[in-house]
């Protein structure tokens, strides 16, 4: 056969990189940062129907330092703004940001004095969720977004691709 | 976000009594969106509590004057998320008394069985986060489970799950679908055991009953002076329900009861709460067996749009239907309140039209704003702790209270 004959039963062969995406992107814990009514849809998707466990993101952490995902649910209030970044900030990285709705993504339908018009002027965002509030089905799709962007995630960017028609490559 | 600073007037002064600030908020899991309570601690005793709000401040009423009568409808729902049709009527409402509208029968039906169906779906999402709050996950997913089913009503008749913005000016703008009413049948006939099941994991839950029996007392006079309305006056042995007090689409004509509570705790707001599902669903049926196929538009005139096949017809309706469409239609000036029996409490519109296509301006009367002023009389002289159940029990939503 090749190679595979002298690798004994049980183990695997991956790379570092590949193993870290894969354990990051299979457990997100986002952060509860319900806002407005995308929060709402936002409990809807972690609870019994939508069942967001399926997509190992189910663990709501009330606070901040224990979580890797900031789910922005909901209009972004110019008093909010500071708390918003402060939130993010007290994140451990790797870390990321879905906005969801269109409140959260550009000011939605309240383009006033009040809204941050997009969340994105404060926080670097990952995903987008459109709707109003987006359904659930939409916000798992933007977790299954985000788990992709994960997976394509490299260790040290300066390093050159590892990919099979490179082969190994001098770093 | 939640950090314990000491303040420096309670270190250096011995005679003052030795107290800490703890903030509680915007961004904490427990009060219910981003609500901010600055509590003065003694201990764990509470000595004072200050809500700080407007951290959702939207400018709602604003922009509603810089929208069509119709598009503001839009704006409503997102205030009370929870009841959006209930929003939508009081502001339909408040803009049908300045034109003088009488509505057909099918239309009122039809808005009494969805405003009792967003009732149900309110106090819900109230009973779900409220237990969640008091340490019972798995009420939480029972609430959602019923929740869903009745989204999907939403979902149905307007194709948005929490924002259907159904309702217009003089009626509905088309009729429900067909299977609407089965599916409420189907409801109604599902829902009572889930709500048994929901009783039966906390109404004598000896962790539940601990922790709500007696806390958060407020007596019927102080509910009265704070001005507090629904569960949260009731739960204190006042009888006012903007339904009976003030009967709006021939509420009056409905066979239901208004529970009360005996001692104004957190309890019997749950109580009353989960008493008031029960006859919503009494009222739901009464006025499934009243429904007869009829319109769904007031025929007051240039309300709605012509028909499509007309449209395509005849010069007028083709005019007429870029005009309402682009411009809307013109109220008389004049002004109206208009309040219901929301699901938090008495949600009143305040209306004000110029003669214009556009409000003047628009006042909300939100329930939730003012039920959080009660929240320092309950919350004051108690642990931290109760003050979870306080907030739960008063049932707010934050959308509402900032707008």
């Amino acid at each position: 056969m090749g190679i595979e004959e002298f690798i004994p039963d049980g183990i695997l062969t991956t790379t570092v990189e590949k193993m870290v995406n894969w354990s990051r992107r299979s457990s997100i814990w986002p952060a509860t940062f319900g806002l407005a009514c995308c929060a709402i849809e936002m409990m809807a998707t972690s609870a019994s129907r939508y069942d967001l466990a399926r997509f190992g993101a189910e663990v709501f952490r009330a606070s901040p330092r224990q979580a890797d995902l900031m789910i922005v649910a909901g209009r972004v209030s110019k008093k909010m703004a500071p708390v918003l970044k402060r939130v993010y900030d007290q994140m451990p990285e790797p870390k990321w940001v879905i906005s969801m709705g269109a409140c959260a993504s550009c000011g939605g339908e309240f383009n006033d004095y009040a809204i941050v018009q997009g969340v994105d002027t404060i926080v670097p965002v990952d995903v987008y969720v459109p709707g109003c509030p987006p359904r659930p089905e939409a916000l798992i799709y933007g977790i299954m977004k985000l788990q992709e962007k994960i997976d394509r995630q490299r260790l040290k960017p300066t390093l050159p691709a590892a990919s099979p028609a490179e082969g190994t490559g001098a770093a | 976000m939640s950090t314990a600073t000491e303040t420096p007037a309670a270190t250096d002064a011995k005679s003052e009594p030795n107290t800490i600030t703890l903030n509680m908020g915007p961004q904490h899991p427990s009060t219910h969106g981003v609500l901010r309570l600055v509590m003065e601690l003694d201990g764990e005793i509470v000595v004072s509590l200050r809500p700080v709000m407007g951290y959702l401040h939207t400018g709602m009423e604003k922009i509603m004057e810089s929208k069509t009568f119709t598009k503001s409808i839009t704006v409503t729902d997102r205030m009370d998320y929870m009841s959006p049709l209930g929003n939508n009527m009081a502001y339909v409402g408040a803009v049908e008394r300045i034109l003088g509208i009488d509505m057909p029968d099918r239309a009122t039906t039809l808005r009494i069985i969805m405003l009792e169906v967003m009732r149900i779906s309110s106090h819900l999402v109230w009973l779900g986060t409220h237990a969640l709050d008091l340490g019972a996950m798995s009420v939480f997913l029972y609430c959602f489970r019923e929740r869903e089913k009745l989204l999907d009503l939403n979902d149905m008749i307007a194709g948005s799950r929490m924002t259907p913005s159904y309702f217009r000016v003089g009626g509905f703008y088309q009729d429900v679908p067909d299977t609407f009413v089965p599916a409420v049948r189907k409801f109604l006939s599902e829902f009572p055991s889930a709500l048994a099941e929901y009783q039966n994991l906390l109404t004598k839950n000896r962790i539940f009953m601990k922790r709500t029996i007696g806390v958060g007392v407020l007596t019927g006079e102080q509910a009265v002076d704070l001005g507090c309305t629904g569960a949260t006056l009731r739960g204190s042995n006042v009888n006012y329900d903007v339904r009976k007090a003030k009967p709006y689409l021939g509420y009056e004509s409905y066979d239901f009861e208004v529970p009360l509570g005996k001692n104004g705790d957190v309890y019997d707001r749950y109580l009353v709460r989960i008493e008031e599902m029960k006859q919503s669903l009494r009222i739901i049926r009464q006025a499934l067996d009243r429904l007869k196929p009829g319109p769904v538009r007031s025929s007051y005139p240039y309300l709605f749009p012509a028909k499509r096949e007309d449209v395509k017809k005849g010069m007028e309706e083709l005019i007429f239907h870029f005009k309402i469409m682009s411009e809307g239609f013109r109220v008389p000036a004049g002004d109206a309140y208009f309040s219901i029996e929301s699901p938090k409490g008495e949600l009143g519109f305040y209306v004000v039209a110029d003669g214009g296509p556009k409000p003047y301006r628009v006042h909300v009367r939100p329930p939730s704003f003012i039920h959080l002023m009660a929240l320092e009389p309950m919350a004051v002289g108690r642990l931290v702790s109760d003050t979870i159940a306080c907030i739960g029990s008063i049932d707010i939503v934050l959308g509402e209270v900032d707008r």
